[in-house]
């Protein structure tokens, strides 16, 4: 038994010892993406410090698939900053201009018409029923940074899910049978 | 060590870096641009003023704005959004403002101009406090880059007034 014993047992400590290892890089790649996203969150003050563009409203300016980078300061909302905002009984928010607003003398309450650059008219038809004006709880941010085409990975991983599940198999394939 | 994934993974990583980098770049060296742009719009006429059935007061009128934005424009510019606003203070509300007229200019070639417009949005405001109220024309600029940062400023002009009746 003596030498062949020991053979196995050699390959089998070794083996546990490489799958721990992948396990702990995969780990570190997982905790470093989560870190990055909680730290902007926390800089930029924003619940999604990074939209995808998903419409053409703001063309020629934003086209569909580029990322728009959120900021959401306490300073107060003007005209022509372009705002994310979610509207109530609609669950994907929408970036567009600030076109009117008024503010309160005391309260500092704010009422904000919006319209996309590239749409006819402004955003009353895609309020909700009888909402004249947004509100400062509807905010979600103010787009600061701009980045073209870089969204179309998440909107290629999101509508064609058959993508995401291949490209996560072959990087796990990759990792796992990785040996450096 | 030298397998082909190693390497395909190298290139991809540093070519990925690179671009990051050169855009970082292209964003900071919009900070060098110090524009000097100009504006001036004149109220032709006041088409009319009145008071709406829901209470709220309502002006539409003729404007000509002529301005000079070709010092905004940088290699990293897409487009300028230029708009028009007028600000004013009631005693209900601190700040209002309404965005009377915008455009998007795409070119330097096409950013010194000039324009003879009604208003584009209705000038609509909250309650009746628009009889003889004085109030600014803001010609305020968005620049748009091809990537990076974003710049707003604008140039406010004082002195308008609106008329003392409806007509």
């Amino acid at each position: 038994m003596g030498f062949l014993g020991d053979s196995i047992e050699s390959i089998r400590s070794l083996q546990i010892r490489q799958v721990l290892t992948q396990i702990v890089s995969l780990g570190m790649i997982v905790t470093s993406a989560l870190i990055i996203w909680k730290g902007l969150m926390c800089v930029t003050g924003s619940e999604s410090p990074v939209v995808v563009v998903l419409s053409g409203s703001m063309e020629p300016g934003f086209k569909r698939g580029d990322i728009l980078f959120l900021h959401m300061s306490n300073d107060p909302i003007r005209t022509g900053e372009i705002v994310v905002f979610n509207v109530d009984g609609r669950e994907i928010p929408i970036v567009h201009r600030v076109i009117k607003l008024h503010e309160r003398q005391e309260t500092g309450e704010v009422d904000i018409l919006t319209k996309g650059d590239n749409n006819f008219g402004d955003d009353r038809l895609l309020y909700a029923q009888g909402q004249l004006w947004l509100q400062q709880h509807h905010i979600m941010g103010r787009a600061v940074g701009y980045l073209p085409y870089v969204g179309w990975v998440t909107i290629i991983m999101t509508e064609k899910p058959i993508v995401k599940y291949l490209l996560i198999g072959a990087l796990g394939l990759l990792v796992i049978t990785s040996k450096d | 060590m030298h397998s082909f994934w190693y390497r395909a993974n190298a290139v991809l990583t540093f070519g990925v870096t690179m671009l990051a980098a050169m855009c970082t770049l292209a964003s900071i060296s919009d900070n060098f641009n110090l524009p000097s742009p100009s504006a001036e719009v004149k109220i032709l006429n006041i088409n009319w003023f009145q008071k709406q059935a829901n209470g709220n007061d309502e002006v539409s009128m003729t404007l000509n704005v002529s301005s000079d934005l070709s010092s905004l424009f940088t290699w990293n510019t897409k487009q300028v959004f230029v708009f028009v606003a007028a600000e004013y203070e009631t005693p209900q509300n601190a700040l209002n403002q309404v965005s009377l007229w915008d455009g998007i200019i795409p070119s330097k070639e096409h950013s010194k101009f000039w324009i003879h417009t009604t208003n584009k949005y209705r000038f609509v405001d909250q309650g009746s406090n628009l009889k003889g109220k004085d109030f600014n024309l803001t010609l305020h600029w968005h620049i748009m880059p091809k990537t990076g940062k974003m710049f707003a400023d604008k140039i406010v002009m004082t002195g308008y007034r609106l008329p003392e009746e409806y007509r």
